[in-house]
């Protein structure tokens, strides 16, 4: 498959995440479009990282590097979902709302 | 280090700061004697100093290097020659004389008043023998500076009188005027020689190297310089004013040293003007103007101290007569004797004043000589002396200033002349309605009027003495060879310029014959003018001509209102319409600015952080875009 497809596809899933970070007022939606723009990066990084391999033949552990890269980008993912989830969730206990907007006081 | 030379305007200067500085602390007799002491040691070592110099020597000390910048080099150095000892014996003797004067006439003042007066009076004879010792320029303007700021500070003594402080200001500002084209003569010399060294530009070698007109330029701005401190038109205004000093002040300052700096200047830089005829011709020319325009004035003053003031100014217009004509000697001679006699009818004129309690109006005195001898009799050898009467100083000096106008051009004499007449006039009408006739005071007045005690009269004697035989250090030639013992004492100072100067020779017939004349009118004069005033004071009104002189040409008010009025439009422009709406509105503009840029940016911190989110995202396209059509 020519890496352009992968390209658009992440584009795609950029473009939505950042989309729906600018336009979406729950903050559960706007957490799962970081995750969705985190992805997007994700994918990239696989796919160029299996381009360069197929290109250098002669490289054994060929691509390793963005893949390694995904994994950590996963693993700090997930420990900032449980902080950022931890973080709502005591939101709404104290304003009964996840709505970001509600949140703009932090000027004052 | 010459010690000596350098404690001639030291003693001074101590005196200045030990009076300045404990003045609350000092009793009056203690600051008269550190005033007068300082003045007097300093003319003790004058002495020694013109000893060293009678046999043709000129003594030089160098103390200290002053400026050194690139290729330019001024020495803090004092250089005594015989031009330089005449004035230092001048201005200390005379001085000395004043400051003894002083410590009764200001007797009256509070000892802190009084201190701070014979500061001033101590840091002007500083001044003045810096101006004169220094040997170059710039010494010279440091003395120069110096006089006119003790000028300022001694006019306005009695700062509590607006009016005053007001002639203070004048007198300063004016000086000032002259002193720009004095530093300015000072920047072309720096230019153009590298060096304010007297000794070193007064050689023909050195002054070859300047074109004719820089000569012009560089001697028609140290005229400038000079007539603004030796009032001369159109910068003399200032002397007239100056009047509201107390009297011993009008003697030093505006009589006896400081208006003589401008002449000294001249005659310092001999050579210089020698070379640029067009400035002597000016300077006489202005000269015998200033001298005319003042005599014209005096006529009809009636306040005694202005009749003197006037009749300064016209007589420094005839100094400046004999600079323009190449009589330097006669210059200087004159400086001497007018400082005698000028120094006498002002402390006269003291005197007078203070027996008639303040009293400066003519009009309100006469018949004073019946109560002051001692003034009376000094006074009227003074007013000799000043009128050219034959014998007295005056008529040596003034003789031998006409005779120099009269080898150049006999219009120049027949003015010269026709000047002097006037002086005899005036000075005799002062005489005659001051001393003569009834006394036209109050009663009160008439009571009180006595003769001043001996610290006043003494000084008046010691001057009376001086200005009745002080003429006979310059014996004309015609009338006894060789006999001019200061035109040969002065020789090696002129020397050079007699070499250039075309050499006049007047037949000594002709002399006889002019001096004979000038005498006679000078005494018909004299008559004229005892007989007209000695018994009825010019009471009445002046009109037409008369109220003209009276008002002094209105010069006065054509400055104010050609230049004050327009200064002063302008400085009011500048501070209510340039200041507060450019100057302010520049400044309050920037704060402003700043005001309005804040608030407006405020908007951007919403606290919303989809606002924030936003911008970051245009932020990070532009830089794509940038980096996009940046890179190609």
């Amino acid at each position: 498959m020519p890496i352009n497809y992968y390209i658009v596809l992440a584009l795609a899933l950029f473009s939505i995440g950042i989309v729906g970070v600018l336009t979406r007022r729950n903050a559960i939606i706007v957490f799962m479009c970081i995750e969705l723009m985190l992805n997007s990066v994700n994918l990239l990084l696989v796919a160029f990282s299996k381009m360069q391999a197929a290109k250098n033949a002669a490289v054994t552990v060929a691509g390793t590097d963005g893949q390694l890269f995904v994994f950590f980008i996963m693993v700090v993912a997930a420990a900032e979902v449980s902080v950022g989830l931890a973080i709502i969730v005591m939101m709404y206990r104290n304003i009964h709302s996840v709505d970001i907007n509600f949140l703009n006081r932090l000027k004052h | 280090m010459n010690m000596q030379l350098l404690l001639i305007p030291l003693l001074p200067l101590i005196g200045f700061l030990l009076n300045g500085l404990l003045r609350n602390y000092l009793s009056k007799g203690v600051i008269g004697l550190i005033g007068s002491g300082s003045i007097l040691g300093s003319f003790i070592l004058s002495i020694l100093a013109f000893m060293q110099v009678r046999s043709g020597a000129i003594v030089t000390a160098e103390y200290f290097e002053f400026i050194k910048i690139a290729g330019l080099r001024i020495p803090f150095a004092f250089q005594v020659d015989q031009l330089t000892s005449i004035f230092l014996l001048v201005i200390t003797g005379v001085g000395f004389l004043i400051h003894v004067y002083s410590t009764s006439y200001m007797h009256e003042e509070k000892p802190h008043h009084f201190a701070r007066y014979f500061a001033y009076l101590n840091l002007f004879v500083f001044s003045m023998l810096l101006l004169v010792m220094g040997s170059n320029f710039v010494i010279m303007f440091i003395g120069w500076e110096g006089v006119g700021l003790c000028s300022y500070l001694l006019i306005g003594f009695w700062f509590k009188k607006e009016d005053y402080t007001k002639a203070a200001s004048k007198a300063f500002i004016m000086n000032r005027i002259g002193d720009l084209a004095f530093l300015i003569a000072l920047f072309i010399l720096i230019n153009k020689l590298g060096t304010v060294t007297f000794s070193e530009i007064f050689t023909t070698e050195a002054l070859a190297k300047l074109s004719a007109f820089d000569i012009t330029i560089i001697t028609t701005l140290l005229f400038v310089g000079a007539t603004g401190k030796s009032a001369q038109i159109p910068l003399y205004t200032w002397l007239p004013d100056a009047m509201a000093g107390p009297t011993p002040v009008s003697a030093l300052i505006h009589a006896a040293t400081m208006v003589t700096a401008g002449i000294y200047m001249i005659a310092r830089s001999n050579l210089m003007y020698s070379m640029a005829p067009g400035t002597l011709n000016c300077i006489a020319i202005i000269g015998i103007a200033t001298a005319l325009l003042a005599a014209s004035i005096a006529l009809k003053q009636n306040d005694i101290k202005k009749v003197l003031a006037y009749s300064t100014v016209s007589q420094l217009g005839y100094m400046f007569l004999a600079l323009g004509t190449g009589s330097y000697v006669a210059a200087v001679f004159h400086v001497m004797t007018h400082a005698f006699f000028k120094a006498l009818l002002f402390l006269g004129s003291g005197s007078v004043i203070h027996a008639m309690g303040g009293e400066q109006d003519m009009r309100k005195m006469g018949g004073l000589s019946k109560y002051m001898k001692i003034t009376n009799i000094t006074f009227l050898l003074g007013c000799l002396a000043i009128a050219g009467i034959p014998g007295f100083s005056g008529f040596f000096s003034k003789d031998e200033i006409l005779a120099g106008a009269f080898a150049t051009s006999p219009i120049l004499y027949a003015l010269g002349l026709f000047g002097a007449l006037l002086t005899a006039f005036y000075m005799f009408r002062l005489y005659a309605t001051t001393f003569k006739g009834s006394f036209r005071g109050t009663h009160e007045q008439e009571h009180h009027l006595h003769e001043s005690p001996a610290a006043i009269t003494i000084p008046l004697i010691v001057l009376a003495i001086l200005s009745v035989i002080g003429g006979f250090i310059g014996v004309p030639e015609f009338i006894m060879e060789g006999a001019h013992s200061l035109k040969d004492y002065l020789h090696p100072v002129f020397e050079q310029s007699y070499a250039i100067l075309p050499a006049h020779h007047v037949a000594h017939s002709t002399e006889w014959a002019l001096t004979g004349v000038s005498s006679l009118l000078i005494i018909i004069m004299v008559v004229l003018a005892w007989s007209r005033y000695s018994k009825k004071p010019d009471m009445e009104e002046a009109k037409g001509f008369g109220k003209l002189l009276q008002d002094k040409w209105y010069v006065d008010e054509i400055y104010q209102s050609v230049v004050v009025k327009p200064l002063n439009a302008l400085g009011a422009f500048f501070n209510n319409i340039f200041e507060k709406n450019i100057v302010d509105g520049l400044v309050n503009g920037v704060g402003r600015l700043v005001n309005y840029g804040g608030r407006q940016l405020r908007w951007l911190q919403s606290g919303q952080t989809g606002a924030y989110i936003l911008m970051m995202v245009i932020g990070v396209l532009i830089v794509f875009a940038l980096q996009f059509f940046l890179r190609k």
